[in-house]
């Protein structure tokens, strides 16, 4: 500990004054971009950019002038994570919401003179905020919890954990407030534009930089699992967004850039880019947390360290050739379309086995599963996880795809994941830290856990059944012939047709933003270090060994 | 609880690594698992040798099946014009809608040709069932602007109004007000008056004020009794049926700025036999004539 204590000592200067001169260079650019522009939009973003450099040259003097926390961890960082995910989260659910009634009623919730509340641009205002927003900080939040955990190392690089972590969320209002003005690059979950994507690339890498450096310098003789994935993640995660970005401004100062890919090279490297984004974003990162938060909770040992490495280096092998199955029966060569089906289909056990070992974990403590509602979601996430890695092989299948693809089947699917999946596992996770951080013996309230889990199961049920009927629906709709042969139905009658099942999801969606909402109530009472009322006298048996 | 402890693996099964409390069981891979990972590697090398699959340099592998999607596309495409083959020549020799009205089969075939287009190109504005919308003629009643024959509602269709096709129908409803071609109070006197030709209640005094100014300046086009003008476009007043709402704001502001819908002309977009069975489903939505 005192070592750690010393190195850390030791490099606190340099990574300082890299961030001050890094900082000065923000703000020189910034002013430039705002004098030079000719783009109104790109103005209003410099002038973010400018604001958020100087508020972080006030937050260094800050940093500078005040001791650093003590004990041989840095869990600051960890706890802004696990704020910021909460908050993203509900504005992400919460524009969810909006935009499923929008759907739902669409002649309610348009309002042609205000186009930031258009569908068009609060639907990736939606997607953004509850992957990279909300699923981002949990990601970055667990993973400077478990690698500083897993390696008994303090956070490599002094200040540039804050710098990730004020980083990253500049670059999700960045995002965000793009979205809002119209500023876009039109690619699918890559939508924001160059300036961003330059920015974003610079804290990945420096986000690489203090994971790695946390792992190289581990007291532990091995890796854990869990920061095999997180590294995967990190590493994939850095590749895809440079390649996919890859474009060139129309004007240094201006937010308009074009893609260097055309037609279907830039639908093949779009998708590649979007499946991947799913499968080491949105699977592999949260295997790592279900990797340290499932057996942590449960007090149990993982399963099988061999399945571990199998299915470890299996899914990383074969999940990068999946892509194509979004570009079936389009333009991209059939050959493509082959490789992108087949290697899903093979992909299949390989996602499995992460939920074999989350699952197996569990034996000789199922009983856990009553009395541990945290619990009880994290596994409920592994199943949905399950559930939607055989769902996804199966829809990748190009007859399947002929019917699915298009509909509300795929948004049924996505939700599955990300609702189930990744929502409980990073709620199960948001409980945990928020109990350990606060070093508080147990949670406000473990009925109101009961009651989000309820709640929202409710709400995923809703949602993912309402758009297996619609989206089924759409496609036989879409398909079906006359004896004539004429197409059946009109587009709009089969718009119309759906109307039902998206009030259904709207409500599926409402319930889900309800869960959230009395998770964050019974987070915040935790922080507070209160315990309501009528649990005080059950004590703190459920609770595992606080952190430290 | 304490059954469960006995039917688990015992702690010293572990790797012996610890990781902050957690430590790893080495159980061996599920045999099931590893067995449906071969049979989906297997699965996809046997599909790889029989369908289109692996790029090489000038080309790729074709599979032994000469899978093509494009051609089952082709052929899919063949297969449904043949169901229409017969029908849809036929169709395009038609010139009188009764050709079509007095052959049943022809009829129904050009019915759910002319639906299917309908859906897909007009509803957007018309409506699903062709009931329209302020701004949008109901094409289920008799009135029409440009004439109810079918040939008029080929004409129609084919050039659209205001289209910019040089063939398209024009027609120019003046603004009054906006141009100052009238003074306001004219303009007010104008509403009650063709409120009145339709039999609404409005002032009497005033539409006897502003008659002279209809037959001066109204009735060139709408007719002396405000009848309308099928050959102009010209919308009869007298029937009660509005295009853009018959109450006094709606007719004060068509008066006050002219009115100047598009239809777009849908020769080029669609085929003639799809605009003849387009012309037959919209003569037969009730109002033809």
């Amino acid at each position: 500990m005192a070592a750690s204590d010393l190195h850390h000592a030791e490099q606190r200067g340099g990574d300082v004054m890299l961030l001050a001169a890094g900082l000065f260079v923000g703000v020189l650019s910034a002013v430039f971009t705002a004098a030079r522009t000719a783009d109104p939009l790109m103005s209003a973003h410099a002038m973010m950019f400018l604001a958020a450099f100087v508020a972080g040259a006030f937050a260094l003097a800050q940093y500078v002038s005040t001791p650093r926390e003590a004990g041989p961890y840095d869990f600051g960082v960890v706890r802004a994570g696990v704020i910021a995910s909460v908050f993203w989260g509900l504005a992400g659910f919460l524009v969810g919401v909006i935009i499923a009634a929008q759907l739902a009623f669409p002649n309610l919730f348009y309002f042609p003179d205000l186009p930031w509340s258009s569908f068009g641009r609060l639907r990736p205002l939606h997607t953004s905020a509850v992957v990279f927003a909300f699923g981002g900080n949990v990601l970055i939040a667990t993973s400077f919890y478990v690698v500083q955990r897993t390696c008994r190392a303090r956070l490599f690089g002094g200040v540039a954990p804050w710098f990730v972590f004020w980083g990253y969320n500049l670059f999700i209002v960045i995002a965000a407030t793009g979205y809002l003005m119209g500023v876009t690059q039109s690619k699918e979950y890559a939508e924001p534009e160059w300036y961003a994507d330059l920015w974003l690339t610079i804290v990945w890498v420096v986000y690489l930089v203090v994971f790695l450096g946390t792992v190289l310098k581990r007291k532990e003789p091995h890796i854990y699992v869990a920061n095999w994935f997180y590294l995967a993640f990190i590493v994939t995660i850095a590749m895809l967004h440079i390649v996919n970005n890859l474009a060139i401004p129309v004007s240094i100062v201006g937010s308009k850039s074009y893609s260097l890919f055309a037609g279907v090279q830039d639908a093949l490297t779009q998708w590649w880019y979007g499946h991947n984004a799913v499968g080491f974003f949105l699977t592999a990162g949260f295997l790592a947390i279900m990797y340290y938060f499932i057996p942590k909770r449960a007090e149990r040992p993982v399963y099988s360290y061999r399945l571990s490495i199998v299915h470890f280096w299996s899914l990383i092998f074969i999940y990068i050739w999946a892509g194509p199955h979004h570009l079936h029966y389009t333009a991209l060569p059939e050959w493509a379309q082959t490789l992108g089906m087949t290697f899903s289909i093979m992909l299949w056990m390989p996602s499995w086995g992460g939920m074999i070992n989350g699952l197996m974990t569990l034996s000789g403590a199922w009983d856990k599963l009553r009395t541990d509602p945290v619990l009880r979601m994290m596994v409920v996430s592994v199943a949905f996880y399950g559930m939607s890695t055989f769902e996804g092989p199966l829809m990748s299948v190009r007859a399947v795809n002929s019917l699915s693809h298009y509909t509300d089947w795929t948004i049924g699917h996505v939700h599955s994941g990300a609702l189930g999946w990744v929502g409980y596992v990073s709620f199960g996770a948001l409980y945990c830290l928020t109990q350990w951080l606060w070093n508080r013996k147990r949670l406000y309230s473990n009925a109101l856990v009961e009651w989000h889990f309820w709640i929202s199961t409710i709400g995923i049920v809703l949602y993912i059944a309402a758009m297996w009927v619609s989206g089924v629906m759409q496609g036989l709709m879409w398909r079906a012939y006359d004896q004539f042969g004429f197409l059946e139905s009109s587009f709009v009658e089969t718009v119309a047709a759906m109307h039902p099942y998206y009030v259904i999801r709207m409500c599926g969606g409402l319930l889900f933003l309800t869960g959230a909402l009395i998770m964050t109530y019974n987070l915040w009472r935790t922080a507070r270090g209160d315990v309501r009322e009528k649990e005080r006298a059950q004590g703190g048996a459920l609770a595992p060994a606080p952190a430290e | 609880m304490a059954r469960n402890d006995k039917r688990g693996p015992a702690t010293d099964d572990t790797t012996g690594h610890e990781w902050d409390g957690i430590r790893e069981f080495n159980n061996p891979l599920p045999r099931w698992w590893v067995l449906t990972f071969y049979a989906t590697v297997v699965w996809a090398i046997v599909y790889w040798v029989f369908m289109p699959a692996w790029p090489g340099l000038t080309g790729y592998t074709k599979g032994l099946r000469n899978h093509s999607e494009r051609a089952n596309v082709a052929a899919d495409i063949a297969r449904l014009e043949a169901a229409r083959g017969a029908s849809i020549k036929r169709l395009a020799a038609v010139t009188r809608v009764e050709e079509v009205e007095n052959d049943p089969d022809l009829l129904q075939f050009t019915l759910a040709a002319g639906a299917s287009i309908f859906g897909d190109n007009c509803a957007t504005c018309h409506g699903s069932g062709g009931q329209g919308f302020p701004g949008y003629p109901n094409l289920n009643d008799d009135s029409w602007l440009w004439g109810g024959s079918f040939a008029d509602i080929k004409q129609t269709i084919r050039y659209g109004i205001r289209s910019g096709h040089e063939k398209a129908h024009v027609s120019v409803m003046q603004a009054f007000g906006r141009d100052g071609l009238l003074p306001p109070e004219t303009i007010s006197d104008l509403v009650a008056h063709v409120i009145r030709l339709s039999g609404g209640e409005a002032d009497a005094a005033a539409a006897a004020r502003a008659a002279p100014v209809f037959q001066q300046q109204c009735a060139a086009c709408h007719g002396p009794a405000g009848k309308g003008d099928p050959l102009q476009g010209a919308p009869d007043l007298t029937d009660a049926i509005w295009l853009y709402g018959g109450d006094r704001k709606s007719i004060h502001t068509t008066l006050t700025n002219g009115r100047a819908g598009v239809m777009p002309a849908w020769e080029g977009r669609l085929t003639q036999d799809q605009i003849t069975a387009l012309a037959v489903y919209v003569h037969d939505l009730g109002g033809g004539q």
